[in-house]
């Protein structure tokens, strides 16, 4: 009997090779197919479990992926023949019969993952339960990962996830790439909680035990991979890496964040940032700009070898303006038209945000700015006092007592 | 899928009768009436008399209580309905978007859970 349990612990470790590989392929290939998310996750468990058994006993098959593809389209069949019995109407069961075939031992499971990303990043599901959810079934996160990133009790997520599942299937979001109509509208969603997921990394540092930034810029590759020659695409993958590329730069060996002016650029990664030009660049010449590539030309001329081109950031903001008019935009355009020397006038219009931004850190960070530039010191440093009350990070309060050490004495 | 476009507006914010808004509004409709049915998907539709028309009813402690117009105060009403069968959220989403008056009101989706009684 010896050499049994070697061989058990040797087919278990395969499986869970080809899952963490394969899992998401597998789960966008059957929930397309079943429409149900939830029982796909279901049947592709049960084919899990009888993989164990099988490969144990006549070793592990030349394509574990359509193999275990074939016994969950089995599963869900046996399924759907149960449900028959009880009187429930089937309208899968025939189309799944067909699909039976395909999937032999050879056959290579087609990648229908952008259609699970569109699924789970639908615009009718809400924002934190795409991100969740896109993290558990295509990132293959834990729930328990995910908790750490939320700072959520792991049950409330658990159960956010599977409700979200349950929302997909009962409001009738289908697992389709969206047509050339519905794509303007179902983009941004996908695109946008990718972003958060990437920020959420860039933010919190070390609060999980899986990289976010990285996660994030595998799914925006695999959605570009999927889907190339989108300009809006490209610029949100271009900007996700020219922020990546800084990542070493952006905290000094004090713990306060740098501007990207005054970072140091060896520090700075330069095959992302040259992947992230070649992109922009491929983006900017579809002439369809759109909110995501006009901040990756923004990231791109604040990063310019001899200082940032803060004219050119100001045209981009004003330019952004158009697709997003929120008060965080305007702040920007603001600290660029100061930057360009319009200190006056930068001063002028951010008072005008006050109300909206009362709680942005960034907002008194720049006003102290502002005021420390045009040498109004006591207001420069109520004005600091209040940043640092809004300070969301260690890292950000140590840059503002910098800055505020430096204002002169009245 | 079955879905139930409920069409809530506040009165307020609709345009009057006999304004070229409104007549506006109602081309809106029949447009929107031809083309869910040159489409195929439209299985009912209704508009309904205001509020003012309505009568609410509930038992409680096993007495029927009536009262005049809805219960619940709400500024947005219901005023209508359409009842379409599509094949799944994106396109209920995009024929809800042909109702002139989400312009000002809200529409309101609703999957059918599709054991009708009335056969």
């Amino acid at each position: 009997m010896t050499g049994i349990a070697p061989r058990t612990i040797a087919v278990s470790n395969a499986l869970d090779a080809v899952l963490r590989r394969s899992q998401a392929k597998l789960l966008a290939s059957l929930s397309t197919r079943l429409g149900d998310l939830a029982f796909a996750e279901d049947v592709l468990q049960e084919a899990s479990v009888s993989a164990l058994a099988h490969w144990g006993r006549s070793g592990i098959p030349a394509s574990p992926e359509a193999w275990l593809m074939r016994a969950a389209i089995n599963k869900s069949i046996d399924r759907f023949r149960a449900r028959a019995r009880e009187g429930y109407k089937t309208d899968a069961f025939a189309q799944l019969r067909e699909d039976q075939d395909i999937f032999d031992e050879a056959a290579e499971i087609p990648d229908e993952r952008l259609r699970l990303i569109f699924a789970c990043c639908h615009p009718a599901l809400e924002e934190k339960s795409r991100i969740a959810l896109t993290l558990r079934v295509v990132c293959g996160l834990t729930t328990r990962e995910i908790a750490a990133v939320f700072l959520d009790p792991e049950a409330a997520v658990g159960q956010r996830i599977s409700r979200t599942k349950q929302k997909i299937k009962a409001k009738g979001i289908t697992f389709d790439v969206p047509d050339r109509q519905a794509w303007p509208d179902r983009l941004p969603a996908v695109l946008s909680s990718i972003y958060l997921i990437f920020t959420a990394g860039y933010v919190n540092e070390d609060c999980s035990t899986r990289d976010l930034c990285l996660e994030a810029l595998f799914l925006m590759r695999l959605v570009q991979e999927l889907h190339p020659a989108d300009a809006e695409i490209e610029g949100a993958l271009a900007l996700m890496l020219f922020t990546h590329a800084r990542r070493k730069a952006r905290i000094n060996k004090a713990g306060a964040s740098v501007p990207i002016g005054e970072q140091d650029r060896k520090l700075w990664q330069i095959a992302e940032i040259e992947e992230g030009e070649r992109l922009l660049t491929g983006a900017l010449e579809a002439n369809t700009p759109g909110p995501f590539q006009l901040k990756a030309a923004i990231a791109a001329a604040q990063m310019q070898e001899g200082g940032a081109d803060w004219k050119q950031i100001a045209l981009l903001y004003h330019q952004l303006w158009q697709h997003e008019p929120t008060p965080v935009i305007m702040l920007n355009w603001c600290v660029a038209v100061a930057e360009c020397g319009r200190v006056e006038e930068a001063l002028q219009r951010l008072e005008m945000l006050h109300e909206p931004l009362a709680a942005f850190q960034p907002f008194h960070a720049a006003r102290a700015e502002f005021l420390a530039r045009l040498n109004r010191r006591q207001e420069a440093r109520c004005a600091y006092e209040a940043a640092l009350r809004s300070a969301p990070h260690e890292a950000s309060r140590r840059f503002l007592e910098q800055r505020m050490a430096q204002l002169e004495p009245l | 899928m079955k879905y139930m476009l409920l069409i809530y507006n506040d009165p307020a914010r609709e345009p009057e009768f006999g304004t070229a808004a409104f007549d506006e509004m109602m081309k809106g409709f029949m447009d929107a009436n031809e083309q869910m049915k040159a489409e195929g998907v439209l299985l009912d539709g209704e508009g309904l008399k205001g509020v003012e028309t309505a009568t609410s009813l509930r038992v409680r402690g096993g007495k029927v209580e009536t009262m005049d117009g809805p219960f619940a105060e709400t500024r947005e009403h219901l005023g209508g309905y359409y009842v379409i069968d599509v094949p799944g959220l994106d396109e209920a989403l995009k024929y809800a978007e042909l109702v002139p008056s989400a312009h000002f009101g809200t529409v309101e989706l609703r999957p059918l859970m599709d054991y009708n009684p009335g056969g």
